[in-house]
């Protein structure tokens, strides 16, 4: 890669006056180079030892997650920590953990495209694909942590010779056809986005095996006048339907806890806070996807400074809104006037998982007031730090609000002091090899990059200039 | 009216553009000679290429808007049905109809709905999956994926004419190719 586009240089960029000045693609592209650059990724490049070795880890990792999840099976959920009181825990926090990480891949494809940002057009596929696995990640742990997940879909209505049907009345139903829903539409808009692309590879391919295969995916698409015009009216009625999706579907995650009665979770803050916090932490994601990928496959012409400074931008806003909400929370717990609630602030500050709360606040507040400076946002390393330690304070987040809840509720004789398991810790971790191993494959035999939004993207610079 | 000529040995002829400004152009003068049975090829969506060709709107957004009414209403009735109807259960006198508790679950299925048919709608309006077509035949049109401009008259277009249709598309700049049926 001694060819490889560097970075704008830094004095360059810090000397832009405002980021509206950075460009979105690097000026003296055309509809062939950007077909050719990202095409040959997926075609002709060699399989890298960087992939290689990245895949090994993963997919040890993932491994490892199978493994832990065959012996849950043998034994039943006892083998991790989770236990009266605490009796959501790891599994919970994973879920919520993850589904908000997905939560920017739809963000940046659909809100983006409504908003008519050109800028998302080099992020979004693989920001779709981050929700994509993320949402698959997230589903495991609530069906993991059934206890009896062989009987899954006793949670769906079907008829059934029980004669039952689920509680529609409860979050935890809306929370079932939320992700189901989420998860399909989002393969959906995923896979839209990619037909014509597919189409790209098939045209290039120089093996029998990838034209055949990609032929077949891209159904035959030919890039007709008609084709594209329903192909666009499909693709934004798509994002518009996303939209409101998106945002109903961590309001309904957000709600499995204000619809209970426990101390630190009845608060009607929960579902806007719960989408800002997803949107935030999915960013901190894509960011952290997106500074390596660029880096490995010498794509910064497209993905650009000018993007990585509009996402810090859009994890700075989300996270002052998720800072407002840990002020409420803590005003509210106070202007109840009820002793359960204050005791739950009290309890999260000075308890015993007191260092997890200062961490969050630390992770989550107080980093990204970095972002509030220029040549911060416009730093790569600077901005790969930060974005990691925002996915940790994140789910820590989601550790105090669960766990420290539930240890100390209402009667102390019923209080508790959790402990993870070494499992706990597998399938966390296992997990995030799930996650890791599919987005490997997906870069490895997919196009990262939109190919026909990016040659549109030239397409429209050219007329402008 | 009589059968266009030589309609067996021919799916039409395919003229290639280097510029989209050209194809535009092209797809305008086609149209205005009375040209029906013609498409155009892009390797990204042209703006208004599809008027230029006189080619109809799509009933896509009315499909959507079904799926969606569909999905909504499938999802409201289940609920009511095993709520009121299957399954009462009298909770400390509660209305069996909870009609707020039932909107979250209807909007997730309306959309479910709406997704569905857009994706399914536009697949089927654009005829897809058709992994076989006349066009990919010739090897040029490969090139309609990265940087070139299409513009295909068809053999059945009641104007056509191999050599008069040739002549017509190579005055307009273009490199043309037979399309093999």
């Amino acid at each position: 890669m001694s060819d490889a586009p560097h970075d704008e240089p830094i004095p360059a960029a810090l000397s832009a006056r405002s980021s509206d000045e950075l460009p979105v693609i690097k000026p003296g592209h055309t509809y062939a180079s950007v077909t050719d650059k990202i095409s040959t990724i997926v075609l002709t490049r060699q399989t890298s030892r960087g992939w290689l070795l990245g895949f090994a880890l993963s997919f040890a990792l993932m491994t490892a997650f199978l493994y832990a999840t065959g012996y849950l099976f043998a034994k039943g959920i006892g083998i991790w920590g989770t236990t009266i009181p605490v009796g959501w825990a790891f599994p919970i926090i994973n879920f919520v953990w993850w589904i908000g990480i997905g939560h920017a891949g739809t963000l940046i494809s659909a809100v983006l495209l409504l908003l008519h940002q050109d800028w998302r057009t080099s992020i979004n596929r693989f920001a779709e694909a981050m929700t994509l696995f993320a949402v698959s990640c997230a589903g495991l742990f609530p069906l993991l942590h059934l206890g009896r997940p062989w009987v899954f879909h006793w949670i769906l209505p079907y008829p059934n010779t029980m004669d039952l049907w689920p509680n529609f009345r409860s979050p935890l139903v809306w929370d079932v056809f939320a992700v189901l829903t989420y998860f399909t539409v989002s393969i959906l808009f995923w896979y839209a986005g990619l037909i014509p692309d597919l189409a790209t590879l098939r045209d290039r391919a120089r093996s029998r095996i990838g034209r055949i295969a990609y032929g077949m995916m891209a159904m035959g698409w030919r890039g007709s006048a008609a084709h594209w015009h329903r192909y666009q009216v499909a693709y934004v009625l798509l994002a518009g339907i996303a939209t409101p999706l998106v945002v109903s579907v961590h309001s309904i995650v957000g709600m499995d806890f204000a619809a209970g009665i426990v101390p630190g979770w009845h608060t009607t803050i929960f579902p806007p806070y719960f989408v800002a916090g997803a949107i935030f932490s999915g960013f901190a994601m894509v960011m952290t996807l997106a500074i390596p990928l660029r880096a490995a496959y010498g794509l910064q012409d497209f993905v650009t400074i000018r993007h990585l400074d509009n996402m810090a931008k859009v994890m700075l806003a989300t996270g002052s809104v998720l800072a407002y909400g840990y002020l409420s929370e803590l005003f509210f717990s106070y202007y109840s006037g009820n002793p359960y609630e204050r005791y739950v602030s009290i309890n999260r500050a000075l308890g015993p998982y007191g260092w997890t709360y200062w961490a969050l606040i630390a992770c989550n507040i107080v980093t990204p007031q970095l972002f509030w400076f220029g040549p911060m946002r416009r730093n790569v390393p600077v901005l790969f730090v930060v974005s990691l330690i925002i996915n940790v304070g994140m789910w820590l987040e989601r550790f105090v609000i669960i766990v420290i809840s539930l240890h100390r509720d209402y009667l102390p004789s019923a209080w508790h002091i959790y402990h993870p398991t070494f499992w706990d810790f597998t399938h966390l971790l296992g997990s995030i090899g799930l996650f890791f191993t599919l987005l490997y494959l997906f870069i490895r035999l997919l196009p990262m990059i939109s190919i026909f939004e990016l040659r549109e993207l030239v397409h429209e610079t050219a007329e402008e200039s | 009216m009589a059968e266009a000529p030589r309609r067996d040995e021919l799916y039409g002829l395919l003229a290639e553009f280097e510029q989209s400004e050209a194809l535009l152009e092209a797809a305008g003068k086609a149209h205005a000679a009375g040209h029906t049975k013609m498409n155009a090829y892009t390797p990204f969506p042209l703006e208004g290429l599809s008027e230029t060709l006189g080619q109809k709107p799509t009933r896509l957004p009315l499909i959507v808007l079904l799926g969606g009414i569909l999905g909504g209403s499938g999802a409201y009735f289940m609920m009511y049905y095993a709520s009121v109807i299957s399954y009462p259960i009298n909770v400390g006198g509660r209305p069996l109809h909870s009609w707020p508790a039932f909107i979250p679950i209807t909007f997730e299925l309306s959309v479910l709905g709406a997704a569905f048919a857009a994706f399914l709608g536009m697949l089927a309006l654009n005829g897809l999956p058709h992994p076989h077509h006349p066009l990919f035949n010739v090897p040029a049109f490969n090139l309609a994926s990265r940087d070139r401009f299409f513009l295909c008259i068809q053999a059945r277009d009641r104007l056509f004419d191999v050599d008069r249709t040739r002549q017509f598309l190579e005055g307009l700049g273009a490199r043309v190719h037979e399309v093999p049926p």
